[in-house]
Formats: structure tokens, sequence, C-alpha cells
């Protein structure tokens, strides 16, 4: 490690410079943030004019609330899920590019030699990455050599059961901390430099189906999570924790309950086992104070008999002040959902001129663009095949087709079970001013089944079935332009898969698929540039970020973490 | 939530999970270990014959087992029809429970919480969807209404199916091994898979992760040099095919050096009609996958 001093030193070289080269944007920052891709943009200029003066590979000054606002200042580091609060999961650095990413080649991989879905998004601050694994394991490894600095396992109680897998999506990070939601659904403070738990709290009784699998997100000085387990017919929140003391500073509940706005929209009790978990990590506007998070299916998830109503605020994308948990508005894509068809698809800022919107590729078929300072809806357009709606209501909204409901014998409905989308994430490219998403052309048969609620039991109500007789069930990478809906291009996976995608600077997108393999595109095009065979179906979203003036690009895959650069 | 893969592979995370993992901290767990007292569980279904338990049993079945083995437990296209008397992998309540629970390896069971289909099952949903499989089941086992014997020698004579299929290490390698297909399958899925065999392709590998397993494609290629080759798909990606020909040579391509790729679904076993293979003769062919298949 290099002394503290010198490290300082370097970064004060780094930052020197990039502060004086930023001006101009800091400029135009003060009365609204420049649009985040002008701004990631002269980012990228600056850290490639800086990056000579910048060698200092060792964590050292800590990572303050004002850091992850301006997060595009830094595009070496990964300072939260998405990369940067907008949800953009776009990297800055150019310098693997559309020129030279046919050379890229693997640099280290870490094994946690742990079996099942590896949906990790490492950070990596000032040299050092910091990642969870499956079964609730975290660790934090040189970001250069690969090589364990800490690791951390979590001693999970045998009577857990996460419905979709013993997954967790990342950390988040402030200070001398990161923080993580678990599977028996505490959020703990993990220390950055050592791995000991700093402090460890319980959000709620795993025993009755909640866990914990997003990555958490850091606003000011809170972390904010949202609950999984929307199979249990649970009752969904979202928390936010004092990252210093863990002490619980407010809960937004999900499923509003008697005498709020919404509880109309559930029959009779429903509302208790309403489900709406928001298991998928939020974005943030620093603008305006607005946190934006979405929220999963109605419980149960394909049986509608007994929740007649809207269900609100399942399947919704809420935008909360990060500071009381407080309501500003909210969108519900899916009203009365009996088809799964969770939001929980990262919400991504687009910004326009004046207009600030959000956009989403949601689970059920249709891209949303949402007016993010009203909440209304500007349009909304199928990305994949759909046939659970064949109408929009007066706002434009689309409405569920009676006759696609499930049904006891089973009805085929398209998108399936898995959705058209996930989790996994899209990507915003403010260069090509495109939105990718991975898109699966899955449909299948659901049919219901009247389950009684019984408290930590499953409770969705249902079984699916591929649709047999149809062709294979096959994928995409798509290329929306997020202003009118249209697509601009597609390459088609083989088959579904559950791979992000990350857009960087250097005019390239990278996906993974479900036969193993890692690629990165031309942006513009589409084209295949470069692909690696990771050995097993990629279930994460990519990353970058940059050491001593290199550029790196991770994804998670089987049990390994891979690295790839240029030779 | 349902955030997971839910699909045809449930083989998924079965060999994985089996793994004991070590973490640099000394913790040690078992993935397997969602019911860990179920080791120890009884050998007597305690809900033996309770219709409502039956009830509560069919709901667990519809959204853990019914992907693979059919609304009614009847079968389908990946599970075996599960109102047969006879159970493969043992009759008595503790053997259902430990094949329900554990999986069974080398087949595509997984063990409970690892199929991606629904979340698992807690000790007493297992034991009531056995008593839902009680209820349905047949009470005695079925008559052969085939003659075996007769099916063997179709299976290797004048239907010739082992041209193709292979039993017992004997017969041809470019379509499954149909082994163990009379206790994997429904003898409504065999029957159609002889007379209709396009309509629902076969599987073939099965990768850990992946949600859908290769299926017996038809495929056509041209190399750069202008040789043509026909056979099956055993695998394939974004880059690459692997292909065993019609004279069981197994090749693997980069498909962009290839001068074409056609595939179909059109599968290439021949159709069996009335003609080239009577409804006795199927009988008895479907008598003979049973007979193989229940040893």
């Amino acid at each position: 490690m290099i002394a503290k001093r010198e490290a300082a030193t370097m970064e004060q070289r780094f930052f020197g410079c990039a502060a004086r080269l930023l001006c101009k944007s800091e400029g135009e920052r003060k009365s609204r943030p420049a649009p985040l891709g002008r701004t990631v943009f002269w980012g990228a200029r600056i850290f490639v004019l800086c990056i000579g003066a910048w060698f200092a590979p060792t964590a050292k000054a800590q990572v303050t609330a004002q850091r992850l606002v301006e997060s595009a200042k830094e595009p070496h580091n990964w300072l939260m899920y998405s990369g940067d609060y907008s949800g953009h999961r776009f990297s800055a650095l150019e310098q693997i590019n559309t020129a030279n990413a046919s050379g890229l080649v693997p640099k280290w991989a870490y094994q946690t030699m742990a079996g099942g879905k590896f949906e990790t998004t490492p950070l990596v601050v000032d040299g050092i990455l910091y990642a969870t694994g499956q079964d609730d394991r975290a660790f934090a490894l040189d970001a250069k050599s690969g090589r364990p600095i800490w690791q951390y396992q979590r001693a999970l109680p045998a009577d857990i059961r996460p419905c979709c897998g013993r997954v967790n999506r990342g950390l988040a990070i402030l200070g001398d901390k990161v923080f993580m939601g678990t599977l028996d659904s505490h959020v703990i403070a993990l220390d950055s430099k050592t791995g000991n738990v700093i402090w460890d709290v319980t959000a709620v009784d795993y025993r009755k189906g909640y866990s914990f699998t997003l990555a958490p997100l850091v606003i000011h000085n809170l972390v904010i999570v949202g609950i999984s387990g929307g199979e249990y017919g649970i009752s969904g929140f979202i928390d936010a924790y004092d990252t210093a003391t863990g002490e619980r500073k407010w809960r937004f509940h999900t499923v509003p309950g008697p005498g709020e706005a919404g509880h109309e929209t559930w029959e009779g009790d429903s509302w208790k086992t309403g489900g709406a978990p928001a298991w998928i990590t939020g974005s943030y506007d620093p603008a305006t104070n607005t946190t934006f998070w979405t929220t999963g299916n109605p419980s149960p998830s394909n049986r509608g008999i007994g929740r007649a109503g809207d269900n609100l605020y399942a399947d919704t994308l809420l935008a909360l002040d990060p500071d009381t948990g407080k309501m500003k508005w909210y969108f519900q894509f899916t009203k009365h959902d009996e088809y799964d068809y969770d939001a929980t698809q990262v919400p991504v800022m687009i910004d326009q001129g004046e207009k600030h919107l959000i956009a989403q590729a949601n689970r059920n078929g249709f891209f949303y663009l949402i007016d993010r300072t009203t909440g209304k809806l500007i349009f909304s357009n199928p990305y994949a095949k759909v046939t659970w709606s064949d109408s929009k209501d007066a706002n434009g909204v689309p409405v569920a087709r009676k006759e696609a409901a499930p049904t006891p014998e089973g009805n085929p409905v398209c998108p399936g079970a898995a959705g058209a989308t996930n989790w996994m994430s899209p990507t915003y490219d403010p260069q090509t001013q495109l939105f990718y998403v991975t898109a699966r052309e899955q449909c299948d048969v659901i049919s219901t089944s009247p389950q009684p609620f019984e408290e930590g039991h499953a409770y969705y109500g249902s079984a699916y079935f591929p649709n047999d007789d149809t062709a294979p069930f096959w994928g995409a990478l798509r290329a929306i332009d997020p202003l009118t809906g249209k697509l601009k291009w597609e390459v088609k996976h083989v088959s579904p898969t559950w791979s992000g995608v990350l857009s960087t600077a250097g005019g390239l997108v990278f996906s993974g698929d479900a036969e193993g393999n890692f690629m990165a595109l031309d942006a513009a095009t589409g084209k295949i540039l470069w692909h690696f065979q990771c050995g097993a179906s990629v279930y994460s979203s990519p990353m970058s970020f940059a050491i001593d003036g290199k550029q790196y690009v991770a994804v998670a895959a089987g049990s390994a973490l891979f690295t790839f650069g240029l030779p | 939530m349902k955030n997971t893969a839910r699909g045809f592979s449930a083989f998924a995370n079965v060999s994985s999970s089996r793994i004991v993992l070590r973490f640099a901290l000394g913790a040690a767990l078992t993935l397997t270990a969602t019911l860990p007292r179920c080791l120890r569980a009884q050998d007597k279904n305690p809900y033996a014959g309770d219709a409502k338990m039956a009830k509560l049993g069919e709901f667990q079945f519809r959204s853990n087992c019914a992907f693979c083995h059919g609304l009614g437990a009847r079968g389908g296209g990946r599970g075996p029809d599960l109102t047969r008397a006879q159970k493969k992998h043992g009759n008595g309540d503790a053997d259902m429970f430990r094949t329900i629970n554990e999986g069974v390896p080398g087949t595509a069971m997984p063990p409970n919480g690892a199929t991606q289909q629904g979340v698992g099952m807690t000790e007493e949903e297992i034991w009531q969807v056995i008593t839902y499989i009680r209820s349905v089941q047949a009470k005695a086992p079925a008559q052969s209404i085939g003659n075996a014997a007769h099916g063997r020698e179709l299976f290797y004579g004048s239907a010739a199916c082992s041209t193709c299929h292979m039993i017992e290490g004997k017969g041809g390698r470019l379509g499954p091994d149909l082994t163990a297909t009379g206790s994997a399958r429904s003898t409504n899925y065999l029957v159609e898979s002889v007379r209709n065999p396009s309509k629902r392709l076969a599987q073939g590998i099965s990768e850990a992760m992946k949600e859908f397993s290769q299926e017996y494609e038809t495929v056509k290629i041209v190399t750069a040099d202008g040789t043509k080759l026909m056979g099956v798909v055993l695998n394939e990606d974004h880059f690459t095919l692997q292909m065993m020909d019609t004279r069981e040579l197994v090749h693997s391509f980069e498909k962009e050096k290839l001068r074409s790729i056609e595939k179909s679904r059109e599968s290439l076993m021949p159709v069996y009609d009335q003609k080239s293979l009577n409804d006795k003769d199927l009988q008895d062919v479907v008598a003979y996958l049973l007979a193989v298949g229940a040893q």
C-alpha cells in the first residue's frame, strides 16, 4: 500500500486537474445539473486528460455523499449499483472502444465457489473492488490483481426460503462502510477495510417470507433498501437507515393501510397479504431531491380473485423524498396484475432539453416514458411480444385483456412468467441517446390455484407451463430510442437471457447470454466486436472501472467474477 | 417477486447446489439444507388419506411440480406420469419423500427448493403433495396391454427404431437414448413422439444455470469448402454449433465460417403413421419401452 500522504497527493493531482477542467460544466450545474450525458461526456474527456497525473491504486479518501452525487467526476470508480444515481449504467471511460474492443483479454477471475446465480454488480472505489456473492457473502479485492483483501460470509439461518435463489446483487458504500441487505432480512454495515460488521439491524422477520436481495442505495446519510418476498403474501416496504448507526429513519409501506390513500384499491383484507415488494435498487435526482423506486407484484401473483381493485402500489414507480420517505407521486404500470409483472427494473433518468424523464422497459412488455416531475405518462409502446393487453386507457396506460386472465385450466399469455425483461439492468448511453435492454421472448400458459394464505408459506396461486407448441423461446438485446419507443437495432440471443447491459463512452455496449458468452457490441449498430465464453449463463449486470489509467470491464457468471481489459 | 429463472432446465442448480461451500472465514453451509430436519423425517405419511391435505397438496403440486409432471400429475414432455402405481424411484412414503426432497441425481428431477419452480416446500408441504399423488394414482400397476417382446423385435427389426435410438447400449446415436424414457415420460407422450415426432422435439443437453435445454433440432450446413452435412444439433450458441451428422460423426463449427446453416424443427425422425407402424405394433413398442424403463 502506498503511504496515506503520498496517495492523497496523487489523488489531489488527479482531482485538481479534473476540477479545473470541469469548471465549465460546474457553472452550468448551479441552476440545474447539466444533462448527465454531457457531464459524463466531459468527465470522460477530463479523465483521459488527467489520467497521466494519477497513479494511485489504493483506497484513500472516504466516499462522501457529495462524491456519490458527483460520481461523473470520477469515471474510474463505480460508486453504486447502477454506476450513478441516474440509473444509466453508463461508464464514461473510453479507453476500450470500438477500435480496440476485439483485443480484449481476461485479466483475472475471482471464484466464490458457490452454486446458484451470481447476480452481483461490484463497486470499485480507488482501486478496491467490493462485491457480494451467493449465500450472502461479500468481499473486497484488489481490483487490479483480483486478490482478496477481506471476505465476509453471513451465517444464515437454515430455514430461510428466498423465492428465487440465494442471491445478492451488490453493496452500497459511504464513508468507511459498505452496506448490504441479507437473505434473513437484516441490513448490515461492514467496515470497508476489514469486512468487520459495524452494525446489524433486523428489518423484519425473515420467517414470514421476507428477504433482501438488492444492492442498497445511499442518499445523504441514509442507506435505502427495499424488501423481497412477493411469493409469500408479505406486506412490502422501502426502508431508510442511518448509515452511522443503523437506526431506521423511515419506512414506506408499499401497500397502504386503513385510512391511507390507495387502501381502497384492495378488496377486503387482501391488502394485508398484498405483496408489492421493492427488490431492485432505485435511482435519485439530486436536483429535486427525489428518489425513484419500483415495486413488484401484488400477492398472490397469478390469482386476482379476492383482491379486486388496482392493488396500489404494486407494479408501481414511486417518487419519494429520500429524507422522509414521503411519496411525491406514483405511476402504476400494471393495474390489478395477474401475471407477476413486477415493475422491478431500475428506473432510468433521462434529460432531454427541459424535459426530465424516466424510462422503463417493463417486465410486462411495454416501454414507458414518464415525466419525472409529475409522474405523468408520456407514452407506452411494446418492445416485446405482448398479448395480455390490447388497449389503453385515456391516459395511454395499457389495460389488461380480460380474456387473457389466468384460469384454473390455464391460459396462454405473453410475456410469460419471467417477463419481457426482469431485474437485469438496462443501460442508457448519453452519446448514442439509446436505451438498451435485454428482452425475453417467452410466452407461458398460466393456471391458477386457489392456495390459502399461510404466513411464511408460498402464496402465489398459480402454476405455469411453457407453451410447447410454438417455436423455441428466444431473446434479444434491443436498442430503443427512448423518446419514441422505436426499435433501433436488435441482436438475437439463442435463448432468453438474464444478463444486464452496460454502455461505455468507448461506443460500446456489453452484455451476456444464457449460453455463457460475454460480448462487446458497437453501441451504434449492434455489431458484435468481441466475445468471451464464461462457461456459465450470465445472470448479472456488467460494470467498468479504471486503475492506473487502464480500463477494465467486469461481469459475474457462474461462480466467477471476470475482469477484462486490453492486453 | 419471482426474480428468478423459472424455465425448462430443472438441472440448473442440481450439481452445484450439492457442493459444500467453505469460505475463508470458516463458515460452511450446504445449499441443499433447505430442510435439514427432513433427513430425519418419518417414514409414514402423517396425512395419508386426508382429503383436505390432498387438496392442499394439489396446490403445492401445481406450484412446484406441475411444470414437468403436468397439471393432473399425468406427466408431460418432461416428467413421468405420477398416476402410475409403480414409481421408478420407490413406492413407499419414505421413498417418495426422499425423491421429492433430494431429487434424483442423474435425472432432471431436482432437489426440493432447486426446481426453479416456486419457492420449495416445507416437510409438511411435501407430505401434502404425497397425499395428493396418492389420491390420483392408479390402484394397481397397469396391466401391460402390449407385447413387450414383440415390441423389442420391432424396435431392433422392421420398425428400425434402433437405427437412431439406443436402449441399454445397443442401437444408434442420432436420437435420444430411450433406456429410461419409458419411466420418465407418459404413455401419451411416447405415442405422440412416434406418431408426430416434430410436435415436441426431445431435449438434449441441459447446461448448469441455463434455463432451456437444447432440443433435437435438425440442421443442414454447407461448409466453406462446399461440404454438405445434415444431422441433429447437439448444442449451439451465438458463435458456434455442435452437431452430429447422419453418419454419427460429431462436428463443431464456428458459425461465421460456414457458407450456410439451415435449422429446422422438422424432426429427422420419420413420422410413423398407421401404414408404417399400426396401433397394435405401436402398443407393443410402447410396452417394450415401459418394460425397459421399469427395470
